[in-house]
């Protein structure tokens, strides 16, 4: 393929950098153990990147995923802590607290969705909105404290985030589910096509009977079923939901999207380009933290130098296919 | 003119690659000041390419270029520009988002500290009237029908006082009156000195406008001519490298049942009380002047636009409500705007062609090989020429994107057809293979109608025209009613066509 450029390899040479920087800073860094923290890490981010990748290729935005993690957990917390008096620790309550994550992450997709397609209002502007609006209903919800598992719930759903098979934890193994899923969808099906049609002119993509609306609709509520799903591993982490769970992960997520390479202006999507834009965002905080040669503190400049070369660099491959 | 005169403006030896691919080879030119000088060439020949290295948007990878005699290597457009070289692009240069006003004054804004909002509309106001355009210099380009927005380009350019002027197929969204309109101003200004530089497919134009002509073909130039030394024949004949005849083909005679019937239907705010029938195996023609609604009608009638009265399909009403529910009843239509409406021009033929169809393709997973083949197919249907089958469509050819699209079109296989503008910027060699192509279409019972605003076109194609004035049906011509005086007298109104033919 000519698209085997620098703008397509960019990230994964920096990815691959920062692997050799990291190990040859610090002994453990290529250890099992932090492997696998590091991926644990990036499986809520990277999910939830995954989605992004579809709503910013089809043209869209969402800001409220942070947000509406947030929401999904204090939902699912007071459903499980509800209805354990009846139910009992047991699989049925963690079913219940599975379903409620998917349902109301799909409802918030929905929401966020609909606004955007039927009332037809800026996807920045309806998501900035709803942004807010899951934010405070968690903190009014937990009553500006913190939403708290019953314990032993708690202990419970414990192995959801901490066990797995194979020695490959839970996360992991669903992360990589869902970024082939997303990978197919994008390359493989009309749906990802679309959306890529979409948001190159979604005027062509209507007079090429495409259901622009209800495609765009599509992505927004695949993103929060993505949302409940990564909050279905979050919960058992911690077993508690505050106003700041979730925070500034809109942003994480939607920088994963762009250093991995997808257009911010819609139009090309890489869900693969997106698992190195969030890996290579995780290294940089687990390196930080392993090796003593900057303050960990530094962490978000590093990272708003890398999306910034990461935008550059797109930049330049535009500059040059255009005339 | 020999060496007397210093050109304004040559090529020596120039040549152009993309990549590997050559696609200029060493070409010499020159461009006299108040001389017309005309470009002909077929899709792809190369045209665009030596305009944009003209103009300063291309750098030539050898070669030069000269301003005045000297060697004049232009870094960008604006720094061409600047020495009085202005180009018409093929493709709009029109901010959509700005109005009129602001894009003719864009980059020049008039006032000194805060911008001159009402000089500047005022002058804009002052070069749409002397373009006789009547948009109003506040309207926003992307409202505008494309006749409108290359009427702005031109006043855009005009505005320039430019030395030398470039106009890549200016007239191929113009309609006749508005041609007209730019004849004058290209005649004003050839007589001011400027250096004027054309290139239309509608070789009747160059007849009538070029002092001086060049054929390209495939990248090389292989004839120049002064006025009056070449026929139309002669160069569609040098332009394709092989003699070219019957461009139409004959009209057909027996058709099918009616597969539909129209009556009553209505596309608000314009259109208005239409009813026609259209019979299987036939071609009928749509004229009318830009704005009389016949884009508003088709798009009416593949449910592209709210609209109501009775649509019957074989005779059983039908509701469209949707263009896939058009493609469910075997319609497709083509639309007229190629760049915004018609192809993604960032990604490559592959997706293009099969965007519309898509379902066909796998399902759910699409196979890629499917794909390929649809385009290896429609590549040599409708011989689609693309230096690389990956490439973005923006970077094809004028003629080759139009192409790309027709096969996009064609791909569902529809019964019926509407055609908004068929040929737009396709070469005569090309146009007769797009008529013999759709004339074989409707002999296998396709029923096709075509919207055109070229006026041999739609006479030498249809086998009845229906003339559309106001959003209303003016008239209906059959058989041997078909003729110029008669289309013409339909289009501008019985009572208006006397003064259409003395300012003509
Ligand atoms: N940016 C580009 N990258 C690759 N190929 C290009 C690019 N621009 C033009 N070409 C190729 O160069 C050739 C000449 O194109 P050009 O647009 O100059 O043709 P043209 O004579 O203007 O044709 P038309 O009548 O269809 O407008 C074509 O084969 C085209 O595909
Ligand atoms: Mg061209």
């Amino acid at each position: 393929m000519r698209n085997l450029s620098l703008s397509t390899l960019g990230p994964l040479a920096a990815l691959i950098l920062l692997i050799v920087l990291g190990a040859s800073l610090n002994d453990n860094f290529l250890s099992a153990a932090n492997i696998t923290n590091v991926l644990a890490r990036s499986a809520f981010i990277g999910m939830i990147a995954v989605g992004m990748t579809f709503v910013i290729t089809s043209g869209g935005l969402d800001l409220s995923v942070g947000s509406m993690a947030a929401f999904v957990a204090g939902m699912v917390i007071l459903a499980m802590n509800a209805l354990q008096p009846q139910l009992g620790v047991g699989l049925p309550l963690a079913l219940i607290g599975i379903g409620t994550a998917l349902a109301v992450g799909l409802l918030a997709g929905l929401a966020n969705g609909l606004l955007v397609t039927r009332v037809g209002i800026e996807p920045f502007i309806v998501t900035l909105g709803t942004m807010g609006i899951f934010r405070s209903l968690v903190t009014w919800l937990a009553d500006g404290g913190t939403l708290s598992l019953d314990f032993a719930m708690r202990e419970y759903i414990g192995p959801i985030y901490y066990g797995g098979i194979f020695g490959i934890s839970w996360p992991i193994i669903t992360f990589a589910l869902v970024v082939v899923i997303g990978e197919i969808a994008m390359r493989h099906t009309r749906f990802g096509r679309y959306a890529e049609a979409i948001g190159s002119n979604d005027k062509v993509a209507r007079y090429s009977a495409v259901r622009v609306e209800r495609i765009r609709l599509m992505t927004y509520v695949f993103l929060g079923l993505l949302v409940g799903l990564a909050t279905i591993l979050y919960v058992p982490r911690l077993g508690s939901a505050s106003g700041s769970t979730g925070l500034l992960w809109e942003l994480e997520a939607i920088a994963a999207v762009i250093i991995g390479g997808t257009a911010l202006k819609g139009g090309f999507g890489r869900v693969w380009g997106t698992v190195v834009g969030v890996l290579i965002l995780s290294l940089i905080g687990n390196i930080l933290n392993l090796a003593n040669l900057v303050s960990p503190y530094l962490n978000g400049a590093i990272q708003g130098v890398i999306i910034v070369l990461a935008v550059v660099l797109q930049r330049k491959k535009t500059s040059a296919e255009g005339r | 003119m020999g060496d007397a005169v210093t050109p304004a403006l040559a090529l020596k030896d120039v040549t152009k690659s993309f990549g590997p691919i050559e696609v200029l080879h060493g070409i010499d030119f020159d461009l006299h000041p108040g001389e017309v000088h005309a470009l002909i060439g077929e899709n792809g020949a190369g045209k665009s390419t030596m305009m944009k290295i003209l103009g300063g948007f291309l750098e030539p990878t050898s070669g030069q270029v000269l301003l005045d005699g000297a060697p004049a290597p232009f870094r960008s457009g604006p720094e061409a520009e600047a020495r009085g070289v202005v180009v018409i692009h093929q493709e709009f240069n029109l901010a959509q988002d700005l109005s009129v006003s602001q894009n003719i004054w864009l980059g020049r804004e008039m006032g000194r500290f805060f911008l001159d909002h009402k000089a500047m509309r005022h002058a804009t106001q002052a070069l749409l009237d002397q373009l006789e355009c009547r948009v109003s210099p506040d309207a926003r380009v992307h409202d505008l029908p494309v006749s409108d927005r290359q009427m702005v380009e031109i006043a855009k350019a005009l505005s320039r006082n430019a030395r030398v002027l470039i106009m890549d197929e200016p007239s191929a969204v113009l309609t006749s009156h508005e041609v007209q309109v730019l004849f004058r101003q290209i005649e004003r200004l050839r007589a001011a000195g400027v250096a004027l530089l054309y290139t239309s497919h509608r070789l009747e134009e160059v007849n009538h406008l070029a002092d001086r002509i060049t054929v390209l073909r495939d990248g090389a130039v292989v004839r120049r001519a002064l006025r009056g030394e070449l026929t139309e024949d002669c160069m569609a004949t040098a332009m394709v490298g092989r003699d070219l005849k019957d461009i139409y083909p004959p009209r057909r005679s027996d058709f099918g049942p009616v597969v539909l019937e129209v009556a009553d239907f209505a596309v608000p705010p314009l259109v208005e009380g239409i009813g026609f029938s259209l019979r299987r195996g036939e071609v009928l023609g749509i004229s009318g002047l830009v704005g009389s609604g016949r884009t508003e009608l088709a798009e009416g009638l593949v449910g592209l636009r709210p609209h109501t009265g009775t649509l019957r399909r074989n005779g059983a009403p039908v509701t469209l409500r949707s263009l896939s529910d058009a493609e469910d009843h075997g319609l497709a239509y083509l639309t007229e705007d190629r760049k915004e409406r018609g192809l993604l021009l960032d990604k490559s033929l592959r997706e293009n062609l099969t965007l519309s169809t898509l379902k066909r393709f796998g399902s759910p997973f699409l196979s890629r090989e499917a794909e390929e083949a649809a385009l290896g197919k429609a590549i040599q249907d409708f011989d689609i020429r693309a230096p690389k089958r990956d490439m973005a469509v923006g970077n094809l050819s004028g003629g080759n994107q139009q192409k790309l699209l027709l096969a996009k079109t064609m791909l569902p296989e529809p019964q019926i057809v509407i055609i908004d503008e068929p040929t737009r910027g396709i070469d005569i060699g090309t146009k007769s293979q797009i008529y013999h192509f759709i004339d074989r279409l409707a002999r296998e019972g396709l029923s096709v109608i075509v919207i055109s605003s070229d006026m041999p076109e739609i006479l030498g194609l249809s086998d009845r025209i229906l003339v559309m004035r106001q959003g209303r049906v003016a008239g209906v011509l059959e058989g041997a009613a078909i003729t110029e005086t008669a289309v013409v007298r339909l289009v501008m109104g019985t009572s208006e066509s006397e003064k259409a033919s003395e300012n003509a």
